[in-house]
């Protein structure tokens, strides 16, 4: 390791421009002649559109044009599709309702847009839109998942009769109700994975610029992969074809998930564009956050696990109701299907796995994919049942889960997933020694005698990253492969541009992307510039997410980093009149190993680009790209230990260590990611306490702003004690297992357990807020 | 926002007479609360008349038992003044956790009590000390000067200038933070006059705003420890529900809250 390469503390290149506001984000793009959108949005959970008067407003101030969701029918733009099919038990496919990107008829959740207004400031476009009279006939609405399945409950799309999506199966329903029939104990337990909204530092925003003289569209776009969202754009929403359509995703202030789907907002943007000859400008505030980015999580799930008498599983059924939402999001299908039942082994044996999960509609915002995707339902399910049946069976809850660990490797689950390394004792010892797990008890004691609840509670997690080997998914019902691309550009004075089509937006990719060539060239990473969010430079990409750039992305940079320094060095080779086996890259030379003779890296791209030298028959030039597809997931795993103290008399809870021991793989840079853990660890406290994206028994929002929808902040979190134990991934060449969600995944089963570990009571669900900690705490 | 005037005054008179030359003006202290409603169009002044730069409206003064605080001073410097932290920590405290850093140094004593905000801490502070809100044309005691949700005694027009503060003999302030906006979930300010009256106000609890809390005040006044609480019965009804607090959650703030406020008072 150089003081720049792999594993090294680098400081974070890109910071010096996000911390002097010299970021260039969407907003911060002004084109000549730009108008700006404001949607009109609908009130209501569910109702009938009547009618759109906007004649008052046409002659108002600086309107340009009112358009409409009949409008964008009528033009054939493409409804919004689902990119993942999955298949019912019964053989059906999921019953999708057409969404298109403004409702023409029937809106179906509170905010999803009937029209816009264009206008020549953001202001007047929203004085105008105040001047639109939308007639709406309100039809009942359903946000609950049960009361949507409900008969006589109110019905959302005709094509999803009772509101049902699909009703999905996976692993073997006779073998695990025969080990539940077998059984020793059976642990039960009901959970409900609360709902929540995503909020992003930077809201979603969009500008469209359409050429009228080359027929081409410009999309400037928060979007975690501009290259799928131009895909998608093309290939399905008629926009226009791929060569006439560039979308750059600038800096971009954070996804987590909620910014890897195409949204209705930049259709709309496209579309407007060309219809009033101007480029159109779309920067959403924040209540339109809470009302339309894509929500998280929220599941209702009913679970039995089987132990035999030695306390070993040997069996796992699992039901689950997933809420999607009024639509159904681009990915969202796969969320509560592959992305959580393939997860339900944990890290543990189990024989017999089955798991149920029926998808439902209701009038709320769609749900998708948000920073673990399905993978914290999975662990926080598993985890919760593994402490309810240690308190059940009288064991230790550490103990209990050391007696079930899979140890053997590769190991194949009963629901897919191969897992193919990890050391699950190695990350249990760890985090147990670091909050000295064994002085627990005295600790408690001591609370208990000055008055204090104290608890403990301990989560193992797993996660599938790394997405993903694309035959498997494709086999899955996944509509794109999950590959990644790179290129690197050797410019002829020796710097070197890397090419990907991962997409920063936080992760700090401009540093740990040059660690790589630093540590592969032995050149200081000022020489490497990273370029990627832009589809007219980089050659293709799926973008990030799932935890896949440093595993899949930063791979595809090393194949194609191979491919270059080969050519390097022949090129080296016979400037220096050696054999090319001979040459050895070491400190920014090409040297002929054993001897004194070398060619500095500069001198070996001039050469490349001066041709006057080359090997016979050589190419000028010194560029490469490479494609790369996982052959597997990666399994990143772990274990979260919390201590806490509860406060009885108002339910509070106050933390006093929060230990992290994760296996990733190979580390990059530690520093960044110490820095992903805490921002993950902070996500999955702020579900176990705070946050919690609520809807009225009507499809009101209660939560659509930050005065009511609790988001953590930095008094709401302790210092998190971190360390790393690692078993290098057997499925990438560097391997890397991936950092960016285990945070989120594993850390509120921990927090739960401890809760009603200090509380003495079982049963309590997310968020543990003081009210509802207090009622636990004092219900009979 | 909509479009308005805006205005920076430079006296009280100036102030009152651009307020009365307006169709409908709207006073701007710190603007934590009409900004945001402003920016969410839910308020559309035709004028803003910015109070921020009077400099008769700043500052602290402790005089003999009275101390006085001008309207127009930021929480934060409230909390770092000597005079308050010597004369009554409870309202240094109180401030130190109010809002949010942002909040405290942009926020004033004038602005909050102005909008009464049932979950606002300083009106429970106000209430229990017996303070007197003094305005361009008048001083009016507390007791009068909250009147439920979002109202106060305050005519069109009118300008607080200062609230003073009699120095009580003990006084202590505790409260259950609303997780998400950082207002009072429950807040409860008791405090021990020094003719030995105790008063007891509760903020964030009641449907009707700021609240006195006889029963609490009886216990304590027989008994000035938070023992003295442990019988008293706060009953549920007219008390706020919510997602964050059901009423029952709240009646129960209401006495922890005063026993650690009477903890803290000493």
């Amino acid at each position: 390791m150089g003081v720049e390469g792999i594993g090294a503390r680098v400081v974070r290149k890109e910071d010096k421009r996000f911390i002097t506001g010299k970021g260039r984000y969407v907003d911060d793009i002004k084109l000549q002649g730009m108008t700006h959108a404001h949607f009109i949005r609908s009130p209501h959970a569910h109702a009938k559109v009547k009618g759109i008067d906007s004649s008052a407003a046409l002659k108002m101030p600086g309107v340009v044009a009112v358009l409409t969701g009949q409008e964008i029918v009528d033009d054939k733009v493409g409804n919004l599709i689902c990119g993942w099919a999955i298949t019912s038990k019964d053989g059906s496919p999921m019953k999708m309702g057409a969404w298109p990107a403004m409702a023409p008829e029937t809106v179906r959740f509170v905010g999803q847009a009937v029209a816009v207004v264009i206008a020549e400031s953001k202001n007047l476009a929203r004085d105008a839109a105040e001047a639109v009279v939308v007639n709406y006939e309100e039809l009942p609405a359903v946000a609950d998942v049960h009361a949507a399945i409900k008969s006589g409950a109110p019905q959302l799309h005709p094509e999803a009769p009772g509101n049902q999506v699909y009703d999905w199966v996976i692993g073997d329903e006779g073998a695990a109700d025969a080990a539940i029939a077998k059984a020793a104990n059976v642990v039960k337990l009901d959970v409900t994975n609360n709902r929540l909204a995503p909020n992003a530092m930077e809201p979603r925003a969009a500008i469209a610029d359409y050429d009228s003289a080359e027929e081409h569209f410009t999309l400037y776009t928060t979007s975690q992969n501009p290259h799928v969202a131009r895909l998608v754009l093309s290939a399905f929403y008629n926009i226009a074809p791929e060569h006439k359509l560039r979308v750059i995703a600038p800096d971009v202030g954070g996804g987590f998930g909620s910014k890897i789907f195409i949204y209705p907002e930049e259709m709309v943007a496209l579309w407007a564009s060309k219809k009033v000859g101007r480029p159109v400008k779309w920067t959403g505030d924040r209540t339109e956050a809470f009302l339309t980015d894509a929500h998280g999580r929220d599941h209702v799930t009913h679970a039995e696990m089987a132990f035999d008498a030695n306390n070993k599983i040997i069996g796992l059924k699992v039901k689950t109701y997933a809420n999607f939402g009024a639509y159904m999001s681009l990915f969202s299908s796969s969320v509560p299907t592959y992305l959580y039942a393939t997860l339900l082994s944990g890290q543990y044996n189990i024989p017999a796995i089955h798991a149920e999960v029926i998808g439902v509609y209701t009038n709320t915002t769609p749900v998708d994919a948000y920073r673990g995707a399905g993978r914290p339902e999975a662990s926080y399910l598993i985890e919760r049942l593994m402490e309810t049946a240690a308190r059940q069976l009288k064991v230790d809850p550490a103990a209990l889960r050391r007696t079930n660990f899979i140890t053997q490797f590769p190991h194949q689950t009963p629901v897919i997933m191969a897992y193919d390394t990890g050391d699950f004792n190695a990350s249990l010892d760890a985090a147990m020694k670091a909050i000295d797990y064994a002085g627990f008890a005295g600790r408690k004691a001591k609370a208990k005698a000055e008055g204090k609840l104290r608890g403990i509670g301990v989560s193992c997690y797993i996660e599938a990253c790394g997405i993903a080997p694309s035959k498997a998914v494709g086999s899955l019902g996944a509509g794109v492969g999950l590959w990644e691309s790179a290129e690197v550009r050797v410019n002829p004075v020796g710097t070197i541009e890397v090419l990907t089509g991962s997409h920063s937006h936080g992760q700090g990719h401009e540093t740990t992307f040059c660690q790589l060539v630093a540590e592969r060239l032995g050149v200081p990473i000022s020489q490497v510039s990273i370029v990627h969010g832009d589809t007219d430079k980089v050659q293709f990409g799926m973008g990030t997410y799932g935890s896949r750039s440093a595993a899949v992305g930063l791979t595809a940079i090393l194949k194609a980093m191979e491919k270059m320094e080969s050519k390097a060095k022949k090129i080296a080779a016979h400037a220096l009149e050696a054999s090319e086996g001979d040459i050895v890259i070491e400190n920014g030379e090409f040297k002929v190993a054993g001897t004194d003779k070398a060619i500095a890296f500069p001198m070996v791209a001039l050469a490349a680009y001066t041709a006057h030298n080359l090997p016979d028959g050589m190419e000028p030039g010194l560029k490469e790209s490479a494609f790369y597809d996982p052959t597997n997931f990666t399994f990143p795993a772990g274990t979260y230990i919390c201590e806490l103290e509860v406060d009885a008399g108002t339910g509070k809870t106050s933390f006093v260590n929060f230990v992290a021991a994760d296996d990733f793989g190979r580390l990059i840079n530690p520093m960044i990611v110490e820095g992903q853990v805490h921002g993950g660890l902070v996500q999955g406290i702020g579900q176990a306490l705070l946050e919690h994206a609520i809807y009225d028994a009507n499809g009101q929002p209660v939560t659509a702003s930050f005065m009511d929808y609790a988001m953590p902040r930095a008094d709401d979190v302790p210092s998190f004690n971190l360390s790393h134990t690692t078993t290098l991934c057997p499925g990438n060449p560097l391997g890397i297992k991936g950092c960016g969600e285990a945070g989120a995944i594993g850390a509120s089963a921990a927090v739960i357990n401890a809760i009603t570990d200090a509380i003495g009571k079982n049963n309590l669900e997310m968020p543990a807020t003081p009210d509802r900690v207090w009622r636990t705490i004092h219900a009979a | 926002m909509y479009q308005t005037v805006y205005h920076r005054a430079s006296s009280v008179d100036e102030a009152v007479s651009l307020f009365s030359k307006s169709s409908e003006a709207k006073f701007l202290a710190g603007g934590q609360t009409l900004l945001p409603v402003m920016k969410q169009r839910l308020a559309s002044p035709s004028d803003v008349i910015d109070l921020g730069k009077i400099k008769e409206l700043q500052g602290v003064e402790l005089s003999g038992d009275v101390l006085t605080i001008k309207a127009g001073t930021t929480y934060f410097d409230i909390m770092q003044n000597a005079d308050v932290k010597k004369a009554i920590p409870a309202i240094a405290y109180l401030t130190s956790v109010l809002g949010d850093p942002a909040v405290r140094y942009r926020g004033t004593i004038g602005g909050s009590i102005a909008n009464n905000d049932p979950a606002a801490d300083y009106p429970a502070a106000l209430l229990a000390l017996g303070a007197t809100v003094k305005t361009n044309k008048r001083s009016i005691a507390a007791d009068d000067f909250f009147q439920g949700l979002f109202t106060t005694a305050l005519e069109d027009g009118e300008i607080i200038t200062a609230v003073s503060f009699p120095v009580p003999a003990k006084a202590g302030y505790e409260k259950m933070r609303h997780p998400a906006s950082r207002f009072a979930l429950t807040g409860v300010f008791v405090a021990q006059t020094k003719s030995g009256e105790i008063r007891v106000a509760a903020t964030g609890a009641s449907e009707s705003g700021v609240m006195r809390v006889p029963a609490i005040e009886t216990a304590v006044k027989a008994n000035w420890s938070p023992s003295a609480i442990d019988s008293v019965s706060i009953p549920a009804s007219n008390l706020l529900a919510d997602i964050h607090g059901t009423a029952e959650y709240r009646a129960n703030l209401i006495k922890v809250m005063a026993q650690r406020a009477v903890a803290a008072a000493g």
